[in-house]
């Protein structure tokens, strides 16, 4: 019987660079590196000569200088003398409001229409498989055009509503929709208004601590408590009691029609209206398929035995197929919100002032400082998308199967 | 007698009753209105609900689409025609439909053209669509681009041919050499048919498509829908292979290009299309030669192509990941090499597995060529919202021209989708 013995080790030599699979990926990785060295070379030579030829050079103190341009909706002050940096800071909160706004409406139809979808009644499911289908099929450019073209071309003008019988009515006597914008009643904040707030809010926490409450004796006893009306309570009971006991001290500022316009209240623009509503049904169209999936997904002997045990089939959904399925829709849920934030740099097409229309749009037509607004805005976008997969992953990794 | 006689015998049926239809409410479509409609009374008002939704919806537009005006010159003139009754002016899709398709520059005597391009793409796609086909038309398939070219840019032919040779001695080069090592055949075709193009290239007489048989059409005459259906098309088909070499990278066992790999995809899928456009647009010259002038439809291919590129590679990635280990383990038992194995066994498999979230981001990428109208391109919406709505005759007919391209998109994607489905279906090899 003979005994293997390894072989001698050679000493390294230049062919092993090619024929030998152990040192080979050096050899490829090393022409990776360079051809990629060699591509920016080029191009980075190609870009400084071609700046050079047209006189330009890279530098961002464009961004302090004045804008010079008015922006119709603003978070923040903002006036035509202030800086291209507030310009695109105010382009950027007009970004995030939009998107927080919409992934908030768009979850609501999203998770409304995906349920109706598998409801037993033959209408209504078919009713929502055609709100998908045709929403899903339809560029979502085209429905911001629509709907903003609903909102400017089809609502009434303000001076619609004038005069003794006018062609349109507010709602509920305080809110106007015209083609200018929806006109809200605005909250007046008096004394005292604050306290208000601070019980609202504590409220909230008094909610999420009753229901951390309600499951953890859940799990302990077995006991279950309600949980549907006391939440609504503890939102709404405390903070009235505090509002009525502090004299009232938020009232409303209703809009009034004076001159051509109304004055007072609040008003939401027509391209937020446009870009919010179409971000939502078009994305809510996706999210339904989402949880449709996701509903689907939880295999049916999980509702026969809960069933079994004799849970009501509100029960069933809520502690034992929701809890499942929402593992499976929360991930694809987190990255439609991600699309959501990337597709509202549509704002563009129909004038709402967003990070892409100010810094990507005005600002750098007027400064014509194309390369240094391109990169700022990508680097505003990859922030938002890296934070965003940052936390789906803490998320996943917090509601992934525990497998022992 | 004959009472006794009844009450002492019990009634016993001498012959069979016939059949008889079951009761009114248990059968046909009553029996289906009370299971699917009105099973309870909360679904029974949910029904009522939906019904009213959808006659809200009914109501104002099947008046407005039956109505239509399909023969004027304007909306002035359309709104005479209906005397003020609700009625659609479709007349601005019959008079302006050239524009809706093919833009506004385009030749109207050369449209036979991409016509035919259009119709040939069907014989081109089917073999890869339907591939019970018989496999000799992907001869076929693989002439088509030079084909649709010429076509639509017309010139002289000797760009497409050049272009085909230098293809065809890549493909030669590649099978002469792809036996003894992949990689030698893979790099050796790509040399072999730049050196042709570069070579063929002195060939070509200076201002041959000035009186080419073909009149030359340039690229910022193409609009309308043709710009989105050519956009997406070259771009999908373009970044497949793109996008099947990225996600090997990601994949690959060498650091440095797995990081190359990442950060292109990551980069590029964290930021919005439009930025990439912008890029298209305002940027991308800059990095190009100077001497050079590379046209802005070049350019916003390039940038939809490495979009749709990351994209399609974290679909493969997925379907490359979802491949059982033991797959990978077979090859290497067998001692296949990585580029043996890759080719043969893994991306096969991968590749099966990935084609409905191919399909989906083709369906995506295609919905998203309408943003080039931001960057004025004169696309099918780009067309509408420019040109068309600006002109004095037509300002004012939103519904119709929106309703066309959207209906334009539905009948495309929605295709596609179904085709999809259908190919899942086919492709179940899973026995349940």
């Amino acid at each position: 019987m003979t005994i293997l013995t390894d072989p001698p080790r050679e000493s390294f030599r230049l062919s092993m660079l090619i024929n030998d699979t152990r040192y080979r990926s050096l050899t490829f990785q090393g022409i990776a590196l360079l051809v990629l060295i060699v591509a920016f070379a080029y191009l980075a030579n190609n870009l400084l000569t071609n700046l050079a030829a047209a006189g330009l050079n890279i530098a961002y103190d464009f961004l302090g200088s004045p804008a010079g341009y008015d922006i119709n909706q603003t978070l923040i002050e903002y006036d035509s003398q202030s800086s291209n940096a507030r310009a695109a800071v105010v382009g950027i909160l007009n970004t995030l409001l939009v998107a927080f706004l919409a992934c908030i409406t768009a979850t609501v139809f999203g998770v409304t229409a995906g349920v109706l979808r598998l409801s037993n009644n033959w209408l209504v499911s078919k009713l929502m498989a055609f709100y998908v289908e045709i929403f899903r099929n339809i560029p979502v450019l085209i429905w911001i055009i629509i709907i903003f073209t609903i909102m400017t071309a089809v609502m009434p003008a303000p001076r619609a509503f004038r005069g003794d019988e006018p062609e349109a009515t507010m709602l509920l006597g305080s809110i106007a929709f015209t083609n200018r914008g929806v006109y809200l009643p605005a909250p007046i904040w008096g004394p005292g208004s604050m306290v208000v707030v601070a019980t609202f809010f504590a409220s909230i926490i008094g909610v999420f601590a009753y229901r951390r409450y309600a499951t953890n004796l859940l799990y302990a006893t077995g006991k279950l408590l309600p949980t549907g009306w006391p939440s609504l309570a503890i939102l709404f009971v405390p903070s009235l009691l505090v509002f009525v006991v502090m004299g009232r001290p938020i009232g409303l500022d209703y809009p009034v029609l004076g001159g051509f316009n109304f004055s007072g209240g609040i008003q939401i623009g027509a391209p937020l209206i446009a870009l919010w509503f179409a971000l939502s049904i078009y994305t809510g169209a996706f999210i339904a398929e989402n949880v449709r999936a996701g509903i689907q997904a939880v295999s049916k002997g999980q509702t026969e035995a809960a069933s079994a045990l004799g849970l009501r089939p509100g029960r069933v959904m809520n502690l034992v197929v929701l809890p499942q399925a929402l593992r499976v829709i929360i991930p694809p849920l987190i990255s439609q919100y991600l699309n959501i934030t990337k597709n509202s740099s549509l704002a563009i097409a129909v004038g709402y002032a967003d990070i892409t229309a100010t810094l990507g749009g005005i600002t750098l037509n007027q400064t014509g400082r194309a390369i240094e607004c391109v990169l700022l805005l990508m680097l505003f976008y990859l922030t938002i998308s890296l934070s965003i997969s940052a936390i789906m992953n803490v998320y996943n990794n917090s509601v992934k199967l525990k497998e022992r | 007698m004959s009472d006794i006689h009844a009450n002492s015998v019990a009634f016993v049926r001498s012959e069979e009753i016939p059949q008889q239809a079951p009761p009114y409410a248990a059968t046909g479509p009553v029996k289906w209105m009370r299971e699917n409609l009105f099973a309870t009374p909360a679904n029974a008002l949910l029904t009522i609900v939906a019904a009213y939704v959808i006659y809200l919806a009914l109501a104002p537009t099947v008046p407005w689409i039956l109505n239509g005006v399909w023969n004027a010159n304007s909306l002035s003139e359309c709104r005479e025609i209906l005397d003020g009754a609700r009625g659609a002016c479709f007349a601005v899709l019959a008079e302006r439909w050239p524009q809706l398709i093919f833009g506004f520059k385009y030749p109207s005597e050369l449209y036979w053209r991409p016509g035919l391009a259009f119709l040939l793409l069907f014989v081109a796609i089917a073999p890869v669509l339907f591939f019970d086909l018989p496999r000799k038309l992907l001869a076929f398939t693989a002439l088509y681009p030079f084909i649709a070219y010429y076509l639509i840019w017309g010139g002289t032919i000797f760009v497409p041919i050049l272009a085909l040779v230098g293809a065809a001695g890549g493909v030669l080069i590649y099978q002469r050499y792809v036996a003894r090592s992949f990689a030698a055949g893979f790099f050796g075709g790509i040399a072999a048919a730049f050196v042709i193009w570069w070579l063929g290239g002195f060939l070509i007489p200076e201002g041959a498509s000035d009186n080419a048989m073909m009149e030359a059409v340039p690229s910022r005459d193409l609009g309308g829908f043709m710009l989105n259906m050519m956009l997406g098309v070259t771009c999908v088909s373009l970044s497949i292979p793109i996008g099947i070499a990225l996600a090997l990278g990601r994949q690959s066992s060498m650091p440095l290009i797995k990081i190359i790999c990442v950060v292109f995809i990551e980069f590029i899928r964290g930021v919005p299309l439009i930025t990439l456009l912008f890029v298209a647009s305002v940027m991308l010259a800059y990095f190009f030669p100077p001497e050079s002038t590379v046209d802005l439809f070049l350019r916003v291919v390039i940038m939809i192509t490495m979009f749709s590129a990351a994209y399609i590679a974290e679909v493969i990635r997925g379907g490359l990941a979802a491949l059982p280990k033991g797959q990978y383990e077979g090859a290497d038992s067998l001692g296949l090499n990585y580029a043996q194995a890759t080719r043969l066994i893994i991306l096969p498999q991968a590749l099966k597995i990935s084609i409905p979230g191919i399909v989906n981001i083709a369906v995506g990428l295609f919905k998203d060529t309408t943003l080039v109208s931001v960057i004025s391109m004169f696309d099918i919406l780009g067309m509408i919202r420019g040109p068309i709505l600006a002109s004095t005759e037509w300002n004012g007919v939103y519904w119709e021209l929106l309703g066309f391209a959207a209906l334009l998109f539905f009948v495309v994607c929605y295709g596609i989708s179904q085709y999809s489905q259908w190919l899942e279906r086919r492709l179940a090899t899973d026995h349940r």
